[in-house]
């Protein structure tokens, strides 16, 4: 038994694996539930281990949302020859991390596991327009379309499909590709998988990595340990006790200790957090009286989104356009349109739009009935555990009983919510399933995503039947992203619809929460001359757009 | 022998109900599993949401007409098998147990016996003693009145965070790796012992004041004034009342240990710490069936197996308990 203890201790002196604190950066904020799989097609439990996008895994090009312009990666460049054919050249010098080549070949077994497994999140390239991917040699891949190419869509995809090595993927079967563990993962990138706990993920810097070697970079930290925080007390302790450099998640006291000089984030000044994506209204048009375009104008009208970013967000969030497009995308944005028939918070005119459509308090309950004189008793919806949404629907809901709208707002289960969500069985509630993109269109398609199912699980929730809006989406996906011209009038078009009809309302930005403390790394980016502007955050999918860069650009503090 | 065999057959009965209606609550929840963990993909396309819906549907079995599902879930249980965890998919829900039950375990057994030992002795030697009585009443009342969650997390931020004298979360240090070594098991008993003090403090306020009030009322008892009046020593006569007071506080135990299996969902939760109440909570959230009904068999047990020792030690202590089983 001594023999036993004694050999355990000094074998813990002699492996022992501890971290050095100087060479080892710690973030949170992208899981909610432990490390499951490091597989880069699974896209549903991405963000518990979300270095396998973009840290392992590479895609073809990065994007970089700051400057809206795609940065080549795997590819060193890529051209339309055509609206049929589009050429890819591959960097030379790419490597496997087992040493081996990374080819074309690799690329081209990617893409085309789309074309055999129907389950995988971009098959529907291969229905829509994609006729073929061809490897020409080792560092060309032909791109041939058998239809007009979604070419917004398609760009999309080059920074976020994910290229695998064939000779260990092409032996799976189509189910473990679709949603099998992939333990032990190789990929491309500039760090590999180390080791994982229930709480946290562990990265070690890939030191043979070609973008070293080809583009010069490289990142600061050896490790990158993520750690994940049942609530956020503990997350901002831990940021404080300065355990975590970087924390992804949302603090709502940084209005407060950012100005006294305890943290940092990426602008100095309210609202301290870029904007990461839209929360957006959605109205279930199948129901009374969410199918009234003149209801849903004057609910636009009665909300306080001042309030809510007052006081759900602590001044963390901005009020959004109108259109509900992201900052970064506001070239798209038709302003005649927005001055026309765009909407702010002003009670007065919410009333005046009920009583003109008809809706009166005829039973003096304080509460308007329908024109048909029946009872409005409406719920919004949240799920359960989002404090700063369930605060949000609170005030929208007291905003709407302000001008007479008979508005509950209820929080259940993430479970039951989502399911209530996709079945259109609600009659509002918020999303936000747009991420960060290159093109208006991630945006539009989540809004007016179409045709209408049973389970609507791509977007337009509330179920809005408009072709005309349907036509004119697919439009846009169909425009070349150097047809900027093109890309504008189209969305101009759905705004004037979509503004007219509102059948769902932005309302604010959520945030790319993104908190810092330099006592071990410096140099995170800021929007203050002379520091990096990318953009801070360890997100799923978010690597690729920013965070990697961010890696390189850190510093030791002194 | 006979009321060891009784009490087995109603343990059965118990556990046998406890799974169904364990099984059937979240079946007859609203929403739909598979539906909960594909929208944390966000957008897809319709299509390959389809495929995959199909797919996972097929692959838990939740196709299938309900009673078919209850008939196949108690066979794969008598073969130990728990089936596959949705929102850990595709991870077997016995080995997700089997990952976090060292954690509960090693929070809870010490913290239940360790409140309930020092609960009642110092419940026992506070009563009619006017300083200590006067500041344990409120005290005691205090604690045990304390929600597991709030003193949970007062204690994280006030000693982890504001004062630094513990780690506020988690199983073990940020910057270590499970290991057998010294530094480890040192960090594991630093991240342990917040969640194992605040568990401990709220029972502990429970059994002395419950303790407390026995002895009052055996020194109250006709024994104890008969004993009192033969002018026995006091220290005596408080060791009585002592040995009947336990009697009460033993099956309070096994009544508690339901009530104990929630505190430490909330405990668990507010330190980060990664048992089964972490598991439960998540799992209940995001309605992975799988791994709530494997959570609760796990308490379910872990709750009747107290139960049973607690009817043992009874029929031990309790000269009564035996005397019954005798004559009957």
């Amino acid at each position: 038994m001594v023999s036993v203890a004694t050999l355990l201790v000094v074998g813990a002196l002699a492996f022992g694996q501890v971290f050095p604190r100087n060479e080892t950066l710690y973030i949170s904020g992208a899981a909610w539930g432990p490390p499951i799989d490091w597989n880069p097609f699974i896209t549903w439990s991405k963000a518990n281990t979300s270095g396998t996008a973009g840290l392992i895994y590479e895609p073809l090009f990065f994007y970089d949302p700051v400057e809206d312009k795609l940065i080549p990666w795997l590819a060193e460049s890529a051209e339309w020859k055509s609206a049929e054919l589009y050429v890819v050249k591959l960097r030379k010098g790419l490597t496997w991390q087992d040493g081996t080549p990374l080819t074309a070949e690799d690329v081209v077994f990617t893409f085309e596991l789309g074309q055999k497994i129907p389950a995988l999140w971009f098959s529907y390239m291969w229905d829509a327009y994609l006729g073929a991917a061809v490897a020409v040699d080792t560092h060309t891949v032909e791109f041939r379309f058998k239809a007009t190419p979604h070419y917004q869509a398609f760009d999309n995809n080059l920074f976020n499909l994910y290229i695998v090595p064939k000779k260990i993927w092409a032996t799976r079967s189509a189910d473990e590709i679709t949603s099998g563990m992939n333990p032990n993962p190789i990929g491309s990138g500039a760090y590999r998988y180390f080791s994982h706990g229930p709480d946290r993920n562990v990265y070690i810097r890939n030191d043979d990595w070609w973008g070293t070697k080809v583009l010069g970079l490289k990142p600061a930290p050896k490790y990158i340990i993520e750690i994940r925080f049942t609530t956020n007390p503990l997350a901002l302790g831990s940021l404080l006790k300065g355990e975590i450099d970087l924390s992804n998640n949302f603090l709502p006291g940084m209005a407060e200790l950012v100005p006294w000089g305890y943290l940092r984030t990426y602008l100095p000044n309210p609202p301290y957090m870029l904007a990461a994506n839209t929360a957006v209204l959605f109205l279930n048009t199948t129901k009374k009286p969410m199918d009234d375009p003149a209801f849903r104008r004057a609910l636009a009208f009665s909300i306080n989104v001042d309030a809510i970013v007052k006081v759900a967000f602590g001044g963390l969030v901005e009020k959004a356009n109108p259109t509900g497009l992201l900052p970064h995308l506001w070239k798209y944005v038709d302003e005649q349109v927005v001055k026309e028939l765009g909407f702010t918070y002003n009670p007065a005119e919410a009333r005046r739009i009920l009583a003109a459509a008809g809706y009166r308090d005829r039973d003096g309950d304080k509460f308007v009935e329908a024109p048909d004189g029946s009872k409005i008793k409406l719920e919004i919806t949240c799920p359960f555990g989002w404090t700063d949404w369930m605060e949000a629907i609170r005030i929208i809901a007291e905003s709407a009983r302000a001008v007479g709208i008979n508005l509950e707002h209820r929080t259940p289960d993430y479970g039951a919510w989502s399911t209530a969500l996709v079945s259109g069985t609600f009659d509002m509630t918020l999303n936000n399933w747009a991420g960060l993109s290159n093109t208006p269109w991630t945006l539009y398609n989540l809004l007016f995503n179409h045709p209408i199912r049973e389970i609507m699980g791509g977007g337009n929730f509330g179920r809005y039947d408009n072709p005309a809006i349907f036509q004119l989406v697919g439009d846009l996906a169909r425009t070349p992203a150097w047809d900027t011209a093109g890309m504008k009038a189209v969305c101009s078009q759905i705004q004037r619809i979509m503004l007219q009809d509102l059948p769902m309302i932005p309302l604010w930005y959520n945030g790319l929460w993104a908190q810092y403390q330099e006592t071990v790394w410096t140099n995170f980016p800021g929007a203050e001359a002379g520091r990096p502007k990318w953009l801070p955050s360890t997100w799923a999918g978010y690597w690729q757009m920013g965070g990697l860069h961010m890696l390189c650009e850190l510093k030791p503090a002194p | 022998m006979r009321y060891i065999r009784k009490r087995l057959l109603i343990y059965i009965l118990t556990f046998f109900f406890a799974v169904t209606l364990d099984w059937a609550i979240l079946r007859f929840m609203p929403g739909d599993p598979v539906q909960a963990m594909l929208s944390r993909a966000g957008v897809i396309a319709a299509q390959a949401m389809e495929a995959l819906r199909g797919y996972f549907i097929r692959a838990f079995g939740l196709d299938l007409p309900l009673w078919q599902q209850y008939v196949n879930f108690w066979r794969a249980l008598f073969k130990g098998d728990f089936g596959v965890s949705v929102y850990l998919f595709p991870k077997p829900v016995s080995q997700v147990l089997l990952e976090a039950v060292p954690y509960t375990v090693a929070l809870l057994v010490p913290a239940i016996l360790l409140s309930w030992l020092v609960g009642n002795k110092f419940g026992a030697f506070a009563a009619r003693r006017k300083i200590l009585d006067s500041t344990l009443l409120p005290v005691g009342y205090f604690l045990t009145a304390t929600p597991y969650m709030w003193l949970g997390l007062l204690m994280a931020w006030g000693l982890g965070i504001a004062l630094r004298w513990f780690p506020s979360g988690g199983a073990y240090g940020f910057g270590i790796m499970p290991e057998a070594s010294l530094r480890f098991a040192l960090s594991l008993v630093r991240h342990w012992f917040l969640p194992f003090l605040s568990l401990f403090l709220v029972m502990f306020g429970g059994w002395a004041i419950g303790m407390r009030n026995m002895i009052i009322y055996e020194l109250e008892a006709d024994y104890s004034q008969y004993l009192e009046s033969l002018g026995v020593p006091r220290k005596l006569i408080r060791k009585y009342a002592f040995r009947n007071a336990m009697l009460p506080q033993i099956t309070g135990l096994a009544l508690q240990l339901g009530v104990i299996a929630a505190g430490a969902i909330a405990t668990e939760v507010a330190f980060s710490y990664p048992g089964i109440g972490l598991l439960l909570f998540q799992a209940i959230q995001n309605q992975d069936y799988f791994l709530v009904q494997g959570c609760f068999l796990f308490i379910i047990f872990g709750v009747l197996l107290g139960n049973l020792l607690v009817d043992i030690i009874c029929l031990v202590v309790d000269p009564r308990i035996r005397r019954g089983t005798v004559s009957e």
